[in-house]
Parts: C-alpha cells; structure tokens; sequence
C-alpha cells in the first residue's frame, strides 16, 4: 500500500550542507596559502600537510575507536582546523610541535565537547594558545618572508621579528628606522609573522568570496575591524609617539585572518547580527588591549576564545524580535 | 504599476519551478463514480443529508455545516447515491465520504444560473452576501481550507479596513491560481468588489508576487479600462520570495501590520482571501452557485504533460496524473499542495477537494531525506524564519519534550512554512520537530484555559 515516502513539508531543500560551507573556507584560504609558500617555500607546505593530515587522522581514530559513531572525516571541518592551525605558526615550526598542536587542536578543543557543532572555543585558536604557552620561543621565532626565487625552495629561513614584536620591545620609533613599516609590504605579506597570516590582500579576497557566496556575514569582521581602527586611532591622536597608525593595526598580526577566518566560525560566534556586532566589538577591544598594553605582542588568538566564552550569553541576550510580539506602532 | 513590496524578516527562495504557468485551463472529464468527503475544510466535518439510493443533482446540498468553524459540502455531479461510507483521503486517514454514480448529464440544482456572461451588478447586501458565501460551501482554497464565511464576519468593535486578495503563489511549482487571474480576470474582480462589499470597506488590494508579471499587467489594464466597475482596487506587485503568501507576511508586506501574537488578522483591519476563493466568492453571489470544482495544478520535474486542470470534487487523483502522462517511473513523493507545505500521500487515489491545490509528483533526487549532520549553530534557520523564531532551539527542547519552553520561545506562532528546515546545512528536519513541540503545547494551553 505504502508505495511513497511519506515525510513532513518541506519537501524541497536547499542544496547547501555542511561540507558545502567547509570546503568553501579551504577554497577561501587557498590564496593565502599560496602566498605563504611563496614567501616561506616548503616550509609553509610541509606544515600545512602535516597538521592537516594529523587533525584528520586525529578525528579519525576518535570517532572509530573512542566514540564508535558516524565517521564525518570528510566533511572538511578537520581539514579546515588543520590549515587554521598551520596558518597560526611560524613556518619553520618543528614539525612533532605541529602535530602536537594538532593532537590538541582536534582531540581537546573539539572531539572532547562532542564533535562538529558541540564545541565552545575554536578548535585551531585552542591548539594554537596550547602550543604558544607550552612552546613559547619555538612559537614566536618567526623567519623572514623571502620570495622563494631569490631564497629557494628549501633554504632555512632566516629569523627575524614581527612588526608587532619589533613594537612591543622597541616602540615606535625603532619600528620607522628599520624600514619595517612599509605599508605595501604590510599588505603584500613581505614581513615576518605566523605564514598564514601575513598577506592582506589573499586573505581579503578569500573573505569577499565567502561574503559573496554567503558562507559568513560581514558583521563580525566588520565590528572587529572598525572597533580595532577607532581604539588605536584614538591612541594614536592622543600620542602618535607612543602609538603606531590605526591602518597598521588593520594588517599587523593576524587580525584579518582572526576577524574573517576564525572569529566568524558558526560554531563558536552568535547567531544574529546584533550578537555578532557586540562579538567582534569584544574581540576587537581586548586584541587592542593585549597589543598595547599586555605582554603579548599579538593578542587576536586570545580576543577570539574569550569571547568564544561568552557567545551563548550573547545568544541569550540577542534573540531574533518575534513577528507581531511588540504591537506594532499606531498608523 | 505600484513599486514592489515585501515583508523584511526571514524568507528563502526555493526554485520557482512553474512549468504550468503557461498552460491554458482544461475541463477535466468526471468518471463514472466519484466520492465526495463529508470534510473538506478546517474544522468539523459536514453532517451527511443524503441516504443510499437517493437522486443528487448538481450543485445540490449534500451535507451540512455542523459547528460554528465547518462549511457546506454539495453534489458535485448529477447522479445516485451509490453509498454513505468511508475513503481514505489525502491526510492517509478514512474520513466519512457520499459515493455517487455519476449520470452522464449535468442537472443543475434549482437557483443556480448557468452562464458564462459576465455579472457585475452586485445585488446582494453584505449580510446577504456573508449568508450566501456560507450556503454555497466556500473555504480558503490556497490549502488551509478555512471557512471564507467565517472571515467575512467582522468581529463586534473591530473594522475591516482592507480586502486584500492573497495571489502571491509563493508555492514553488503551482499555477492555478495565475492561471484563474489570467482567464478569469473580470470575474476575479467582481469577486474582489463582493468581499468588499461583504466587509464594508472600499479599498482592496491584490498582493501577486512579481514573477507573475503578465498577471499583474492584465489586472492594471483592466481595473483601468473599466474604472467604474473597479473603482477602490489595487494591484500591489510583491517580491518574489517563500513566504510571501503566508497571511501575516502578506500583511505585512502590503500595510506595513504586523499581526500580534496570537490574534487573527482582523486585528490589523485586514481580510485576507485567496484568488480561488474570490473566483468562488463571485460564482456563488452572482451565480448561486455552490462550490464543486477547482482549479487543480498536476506538475513534476518528470511529468510529461503538467497541466492545469478545472476538476469537480471527489475526483480521483490517479486520474488526473493518468492525464498528465502517467505516474513517473522515478516517482518516490507524491504531494497533494505545494512542495514547501503540501502534504505527501501514500496513495494516489485520493479525491480531490477543496484544498488540493495541486498534485506535486517529485523524484527522489528531489525529495530524499538527505543525511542529517550535527548542527552548526549557523544560525540560518533563525534568519529564515519569517517569524523572528529559533528553530535550532524549538527543535532542541521539543526533542527533550520541554514543552514549557517551547512555549517560552513562542512556538505556537509558527506558521509551519518550512523555511528553517528548507535552509539547513545539516540537513535536521526542524519543522518535523516544531510540529511536534506545537502540536503538545498547543493541547497543554487548551487544557489549561479550560480550567
């Protein structure tokens, strides 16, 4: 008799899921890391490879052997921690802290909590901060961008400081004198720091994509951005000696990789766009904070997790206004 | 033409898929025996007037209304009353049904003008005109099936300010109603002037979503041809987007209302009617004729001839997709309505009634149950939601049998559209859920406002 399914409406759906959205970041990031291999060579690659390929296995062996469930390897969430992770560290990392980090990054920050969609704090930032206090010098000696025609594909490369750390232990004035302030190098990616991150203008256009596909919306990074430029401009009015440009800030560190790649992470940020606009001011207000005035010379990572911490109070406070429960106003 | 409207909160745009849309309306032949369920609307089933062996003409009263929300059923057909038993109808429940064996010949019952020739002298006062909607059996034909009778009636203190036409047809695939604006255009109109009338007002708007173009220019050119006739009506071009045709949405979109939580329409000084159910409107007041047959949409990615078919009720459906070329060898679904809200069938020989909108044939590619993943907490369920609702969160403590926080999170103003589950990554049937969470809350508010 049953000759049709009988199921509930709607009977169409959109033809987007999960996976979609994952391997629509990777494509995203794709251009940043085609720069890092660029200015850092095969370290850059052999990193990536290497925490990609751990985080997936890592998830892996959880979900066959720990939590004998459904095998979601290939919905490209643990890829995409893997490069999130590997964008985050100085690519001349030793390789066992990588897989470490990734150990971390999947088996702590997320698999503990439950898997995909269950996790408070965004898995890579969690591996990321556990290898940045577990291995502080290995994770702030940050090599030098060298194009890899003049440097070679697998030259050590040499050392040198961040823009930010450059700030923090010289100031200002130091940071002009060594040249290290060009603004065109700032957004090309020619400057040391975490390989992912270096580049503006790949990551810009990895984010515009993901703007235009709707895979995130402009409102937290666009809160995170606009709260970082109006704190540092007002530092900066108040005492340009002491304080850099605003526009530095912008493409200093890994604010833009943060503030498009990581903060916008459906899993950990609030859902409507009054939510996600008090998110990214936070975020914005405490990687401020940290870059001035705490001991970090970068402090996005720690931004983005604390108010990971907060967004279920943040969804809380910022429900969706139901249709017809405020009268409407009288005609 | 007025410059487009839409409500702001939530929505999705599925396919539009209107492979009908072009299709001229075809007279669909009754068979020899047709069964004509004793309920066809929302609310009560019709009380059975006629016994075994009787004669029934056409347009006849064959049941009546029991209760304050249930509507008049007739004869759709000339014929014997083969029987008084039961047919498993589109819900997949048996429901009380009058089984006639059809004479080839259509009898008209007494009172009832069979003409073509356009009526626009509207005889009738507003109470006769309320009167003569409930005698002839009209009911919201876009699905719900609510009695139109029971609308037109303006509550004591309130006023009904406009009389808007809900020709949105945000459904994906179906066409009947574009297609009755198209040929039947003057005497939608006169229908639009009657309900006017019915509710004393002077202003009504017809809402058309825009990819109905050609529906919206006909309607403009004719209300400006014959200004006399018309005077009060407006087209009101709304955008095209799932669900506009949803009677909050529609009010909203037009007045800029937004109904309060809870409350029906009038509140707004609104009465919302669908395009058949004008048509209905003008037939019965104009005509005296009952309600026996509708426009019904036969479409599907793989049928072979969609169609748009005029069908008296108690037809069978197996007929009318034989019809339309056949049952599909790739067909898993079938839906009587539309693919966001329709209802799918375990048969296909269900009659037709008042509410079927259309027999949706969809192939698995297009239906299946997609794998469900975790959730993201992407938050697009709660965008979609025209309501300003959480599905992701309704669903959760449905699932947990929480009711008191579904109800907290307002789960009885769902209008069960289907956006939050149409837009999931995830793939999770929410709206299964709601349904559920709604349906239990629902029953625990009545039992305690009995106490």
């Amino acid at each position: 008799m049953n000759k049709y399914t009988i199921s509930g409406s709607p009977h169409v759906h959109s033809t987007e899921n999960t996976r979609k959205i994952m391997y629509r970041v990777l494509l995203a990031l794709l251009p940043a890391l085609l720069v890092a291999i660029y200015y850092f060579g095969w370290y850059a690659l052999r990193l990536t490879l290497v925490t990609v390929a751990t985080c997936m296995l890592t998830e892996w062996l959880i979900q066959k052997f720990l939590i004998k469930g459904p095998l979601t390897i290939n919905d490209g969430s643990a890829a995409l921690t893997g490069v999130l992770l590997a964008f985050n560290v100085p690519a001349n990392l030793p390789i066992w802290m990588a897989i470490v980090g990734s150990i971390v990054a999947i088996g702590i920050g997320k698999m503990a909590f439950g898997g995909l969609g269950k996790n408070p704090f965004n898995p890579a930032l969690v591996g990321r901060v556990f290898m940045l206090v577990s291995f502080p010098t290995a994770m702030t000696t940050w090599p030098k961008a060298a194009p890899v025609f003049e440097a070679g594909f697998f030259t050590d490369a040499v050392t040198g400081p961040t823009p930010l750390g450059l700030l923090k232990e010289a100031g200002v004035g130091t940071l002009a004198e060594a040249g290290d302030m060009q603004f065109l190098d700032m957004v090309l990616g020619n400057r040391g720091g975490a390989f992912g991150e270096v580049c503006a203008i790949a990551l810009l256009l990895g984010a515009i994509y993901l703007i235009c596909r709707k895979v995130i919306d402009i409102w937290t990074p666009l809160s995170i951005l606009l709260t970082v430029f109006v704190f540092t401009g007002i530092c900066y009015l108040v005492d340009p000696t002491q304080y850099i440009a605003p526009w530095y800030h912008l493409v200093y560190g890994g604010l833009l990789l943060g503030a498009f790649f990581m903060a916008t992470d459906m899993v950990t940020s609030p859902m409507t766009t009054k939510g996600k606009l008090l998110f990214g001011f936070g975020i914005g207000v405490i990687t401020v904070v940290i870059r001035l005035w705490g001991a970090y010379p970068e402090g996005v990572s720690f931004a983005i997790l604390i108010m990971n911490a907060f967004t279920p109070l943040i969804n809380k406070a910022f429900k969706p206004q139901v249709f017809g429960v405020v009268k409407p106003s009288k005609k | 033409m007025n410059p487009i409207k839409t409500f702001h909160k939530g929505g999705v745009h599925p396919e539009e898929n209107k492979l009908s849309a072009n299709l001229p309306i075809q007279d669909f032949p009754m068979p020899k025996q047709i069964i004509v369920p004793l309920g066809q609307c929302l609310g009560a089933p019709a009380d059975c007037i006629v016994n075994k062996g009787d004669r029934v003409l056409t347009g006849q009263l064959i049941g009546t209304a029991k209760g304050f929300i249930s509507a008049n059923v007739h004869s759709p057909a000339t014929g014997t009353v083969a029987k008084v038993d039961v047919v498993m109808d589109h819900t997949g429940y048996y429901k009380p049904a009058v089984f006639i064996d059809r004479e080839e010949q259509d009898e008209w019952a007494e009172g009832i003008l069979v003409t073509d020739k356009l009526l626009t002298d509207i005889k009738l006062d507003s109470k006769q005109i309320i009167d003569k909607v409930k005698e002839c059996g009209i009911v919201g034909m876009g699905g719900a099936t609510f009695p139109t009778h029971v609308k037109l009636m303006v509550p004591e203190g309130k006023k009904a300010e406009y009389v808007i036409i809900n020709a949105a047809e945000c459904e994906p695939y179906l066409t009947c109603d574009f297609r009755l604006l198209l040929e039947k255009t003057q005497e939608f109109l006169v229908g639009v002037k009657i309900l006017m009338k019915a509710v004393n007002t002077d202003k009504g708007i017809i809402g058309i979503e825009a990819n109905k173009m050609e529906a919206i220019e006909l309607l403009d050119k004719t209300i400006n041809e014959h200004k006399d006739l018309y005077a009060g009506i407006e087209v009101q071009p709304l955008k095209t987007k799932y669900p506009q045709g949803g009677e909050k949405q529609i009010i909203k979109a037009i007045t800029g209302r937004e109904v309060p939580s809870g409350k029906l329409p009038i509140e707004t000084g609104c009465v919302v009617v669908n395009v058949a159910s004008t048509y209905a409107v003008y037939e019965a007041v104009q005509k005296n004729k009952p309600l026996i047959e509708r426009i019904v949409t036969v479409t599907g990615k793989s049928v072979k001839n969609p169609g748009n078919f005029r069908v008296r009720f108690g037809t069978p459906a197996d007929l009318l997709i034989e019809a339309a070329g056949g049952l599909p060898e790739d067909i898993t679904d079938v839906i009587n309505g539309g693919p966001m809200m329709g209802k799918s069938v375990s048969v296909t020989n269900f009659p037709c009634i008042k509410g079927t909108s259309g027999i949706l044939l969809m192939t698995l590619r297009e239906a299946q149950d997609r794998r469900q993943t975790n959730c993201i907490r992407c938050g697009r369920c709660a965008m979609a939601c025209p309501m300003g609702l959480q599905p992701f969160l309704l669903h959760k403590v449905a699932k947990q049998n929480d009711f008191d926080e579904t109800e907290k999170n307002h789960v009885m103003d769902c209008i069960e559209c289907g956006s939050c589950e149409f837009t999931c990554p995830a793939n999770i049937p929410l709206l299964d859920y709601i349904r559920y969470g709604k349906a239990k809350t629902g029953a625990i508010i009545k039992a305690r406002n009995q106490k």
